[in-house]
């Protein structure tokens, strides 16, 4: 058995770190200091996993042996409250894809894409530091509480180390968080599909096939999820090769050619629906097809990226680092650190790290791996997204990210605005990506998702070439996206609900009746109108959607990674082991810093919602319109919705100082107590349980 | 050989399957024998069927 101390490594591994740490540095080296001449990508992908490696080996096992202090010695939730459901000793590889899978999203492929803007020294930078010092450290050290606490999540947790009144309020901070989440993601697929016929089509085309699967499991091979995912699988990619003829057939294509508008209304009816039918028709089968797409997908990127080995086009760093970027506004910081959240610190994980993962874990000692080593695997998620977007053009970068109120809405001023900024490109390049990927337009696809895919897409046509495979490729990863993002709003729309019902309930008990239709519908409604209401807001947005909203789910998300590191904090300071109390404190710390910094810029100042709403009040009192409204009730919207985008900022930053300051009075309770006063579930010898 | 061979394609089935929320069927099965000999053992269709209704019954969720 091991005990609770490092292990001494012996003269050969120590030679071996010693040359990781050369390599890695090396590496490292090229990527920060080379300039004037584009440098491969393979030397990002080599520093980064030079880095992850010795932050696993190193910072992660100082974490594990003098901070949390695992012990492998001790039995876990999985055997003390063996269930064989939720509860089930399971082999660690197994309970590592589970975790991966379940942390990994659209997340940490579409914030470093939108951050490419500042170039790809300050992303890349973010995310490797960040995540070896906060966003693992995060998700570990609430894996680690959680499992020492039979597996309780954050919100019991936080009640319980904290007090029932900070509970509360984390749990209305993660509802909030969770309809910007859903707005956003939504967004995102508006924005991939407006006017494209072709991703439209195949998106659509989902839901029959999801049907198809779902009876199939349901009467004919129950249970057979592999089998009726390939089905699944190969249905997808037929609608993909057939939505090039729906896209150039003069009668098909109209029928699914929609405005943001439109794509809006129908998501928004498609949510509401896909959340009160039952899970098995259309939930669970687009989850296992999507589950599988985004672990494949994953896959090929990092193959295409490898046998591709694309030069970065993108410098390391420009101009748009001082703030004037067209993407998103804000200067690096702290902006950076809010748009790159998942994929170096986010907040979400510590809800999957305190759900089922702890629950499976046969032994302490593979905390680390899963918890340290999956958010790891995660930024590696982040890093070639971050390659997939530098490595395209840049000039087609900006016109995609660009809102169409900064660079037009022509090819010909686009090129002629972006040229201006330093990256040439003409008019026919920007029609020629167009026409590549089977698309009319690249213009104002902001939000990460076709970005990704073009880059994805020129990737795997470099090693795969054939005529018209880019447009397959480009469609396949909006397709992935879109099904992926579609899963997420459904299924956190069912979460919404009940967490909506359980807060209703607390009001009027009979509307905590999870099984009863009206309190379900009620609900349903309610929390498809929340995340509904953002989600028209970024379609009618002046900026585009992406460039005002992107910035909310970035403090939020935030928000929520900074109260699981505070717990974490006070969880040290309460288990006396003060001298480590920097390991947690001074991310947690970070992130209050950059979270309160970018909420007070977004209602004070030239980039703040209110100077938004100013300049369109202002406008309007002189009988004036303002692009793109084009009557005064849509100028009234516009003022309106940054109204509440300032409500919504100034709620998270008061739930920052709120749960703050209750996280300082118990860290000072627990330092003036001269004994342990942490909530840890007794110590049970794991030889006296386990069989 | 074989045997490697199986004990990967064990591993990555039963990975799957649980990413999509469906614990393993065998290990229930043992389970419920070894220590509640008086519950009927559901049939493997059942058990996915409630695994399955389960998983979507809030709490966590999934990441963005």
């Amino acid at each position: 058995m091991q005990a609770a101390v490092m292990p001494k490594p012996s003269p050969a591994s120590k030679i071996m770190w010693v040359a990781i740490a050369i390599v890695g540095a090396f590496c490292l080296g090229v990527v920060a200091l080379r300039r004037g001449e584009p440098i491969n990508a393979i030397w990002l992908v080599a520093a980064s996993i030079a880095i992850f490696v010795i932050g696993y080996r190193f910072y992660g096992k100082f974490v594990e042996h003098s901070v949390l202090q695992l012990d492998p010695t001790r039995a876990p939730p999985s055997v003390l409250r063996n269930d064989g459901l939720d509860y089930v000793p399971t082999d660690k590889w197994v309970v590592f894809g589970h975790h991966f899978a379940a942390i990994a999203g659209a997340g940490p492929l579409v914030g470093p894409v939108l951050a490419a803007q500042m170039g790809y020294l300050p992303g890349t930078l973010w995310i490797l530091f960040g995540v070896v010092f906060a966003g693992a450290v995060q998700d570990f050290m609430i894996l680690g509480l959680s499992l020492r606490r039979d597996a309780r999540s954050l919100g019991h947790m936080l009640r319980e180390e904290l007090g029932p009144l900070p509970g509360i309020v984390a749990m209305i901070g993660v509802l909030v968080l969770m309809m910007i989440v859903l707005a956003v993601l939504a967004l995102v697929v508006v924005k991939a599909l407006t006017h494209s016929p072709w991703g439209t089509f195949t998106v659509a085309a989902t839901i029959p096939i999801a049907f198809l699967m779902g009876a199939y499991m349901r009467w004919f091979r129950p249970g057979r999820i592999l089998e009726v995912s390939i089905i699944g699988l190969l249905l997808l990619l037929a609608s993909i090769w057939f939505g090039k003829y729906v896209a150039d057939s003069a009668t098909l294509a109209p029928l699914f050619d929609f405005d943001a508008k439109a794509l809006a209304w129908l998501l928004i009816a498609y949510g509401f629906c896909a959340s009160v039918l039952p899970v098995w028709l259309l939930l669970a089968p687009r989850d296992y097809l999507s589950t599988f797409l985004k672990i494949g997908t994953i896959a090929l990127l990092a193959l295409a990226i490898f046998l591709a080995a694309p030069t970065l086009q993108l410098p390391a760093v420009t101009k748009f680092i001082d703030g004037t970027g067209p993407v998103f506004a804000g200067n690096l910081f702290p902006f950076l650190f809010i748009t790159i959240a998942c994929g170096a610190v986010s907040g979400w994980h510590s809800i999957i790290a305190s759900g089922t993962t702890p629950k499976l874990l046969a032994n302490e000692g593979q905390a680390r791996m899963v918890g340290y080593g999956g958010m790891l695997m995660e930024a590696f998620v982040a890093i070639m997204a971050l390659v997939a977007a530098a490595s395209l053009h840049p000039g087609v970068y900006f016109a995609m990210n660009s809102p169409g109120a900064i660079i037009g809405t022509t090819v010909q001023e686009a090129a002629t605005t972006i040229s201006q900024w330093g990256f040439v490109v003409t008019p026919d390049e920007l029609l020629q990506t167009a026409k590549d990927i089977g698309e009319g337009s690249i213009l104002g696809r902001a939000g990460g998702a076709p970005t990704l895919a073009v880059g994805m897409a020129q990737l795997l046509h470099n090693i795969l070439p054939g005529g018209g495979m880019m447009a397959f490729w480009y469609h396949y990863a909006i397709l992935f996206e879109a099904l992926f993002i579609l899963t997420t709003v459904d299924a956190g729309t069912r979460v919404g609900r009940f967490m909506i019902q359980e807060i209703a309930g607390l009001i009027h008990k009979p509307l905590q009746e999870t099984e009863s239709w009206t309190g379900n519908l009620l609900a349903t409604a309610v929390c498809v109108a929340l995340w509904g209401y953002f989600l028209y807001q970024g379609a009618v947005d002046p900026l585009g959607g992406i460039n005002t909203l992107w910035p909310l789910f970035g403090i939020a998300n935030q928000m929520l990674a900074a109260i699981a590191l505070m717990l974490a904090t006070v969880v040290v300071v309460k288990l006396k082991r003060e001298r480590y109390v920097w390991v947690p404190g001074i991310p947690a710390l970070w992130l209050i810093v950059c979270t309160l910094t970018a909420g007070y810029e977004k209602l004070v100042g030239p980039i703040s919602f209110t100077a938004a709403a100013n300049k369109y009040a202002a406008a309007m009192q002189q009988g004036q319109l303002l692009a793109p409204a084009k009557t005064q009730a849509a100028m009234q919207q516009i003022v309106t919705n940054n109204y509440v985008d300032m409500v919504m900022t100034g709620l998270f930053m008061a739930l920052v100082v709120v749960m703050v300051i209750f996280c300082l009075r118990a860290a000072i309770r627990g330092w003036q107590t001269n004994r342990p006063t942490a909530h840890e579930e007794p110590y049970v010898a794991l030889a006296s349980v386990a069989g | 050989m074989n045997a490697s061979f199986r004990s990967v394609r064990k591993w990555a089935v039963q990975t799957a399957r649980l990413c999509c929320g469906i614990p393993d069927y065998d290990v229930y099965v043992k389970h419920l024998r070894e220590h509640h000999p008086e519950r009927k053992v559901p049939s493997y269709k059942e058990f996915f069927r409630e695994r399955q209704e389960a998983r979507y019954k809030g709490g966590g969720g999934r990441c963005c």
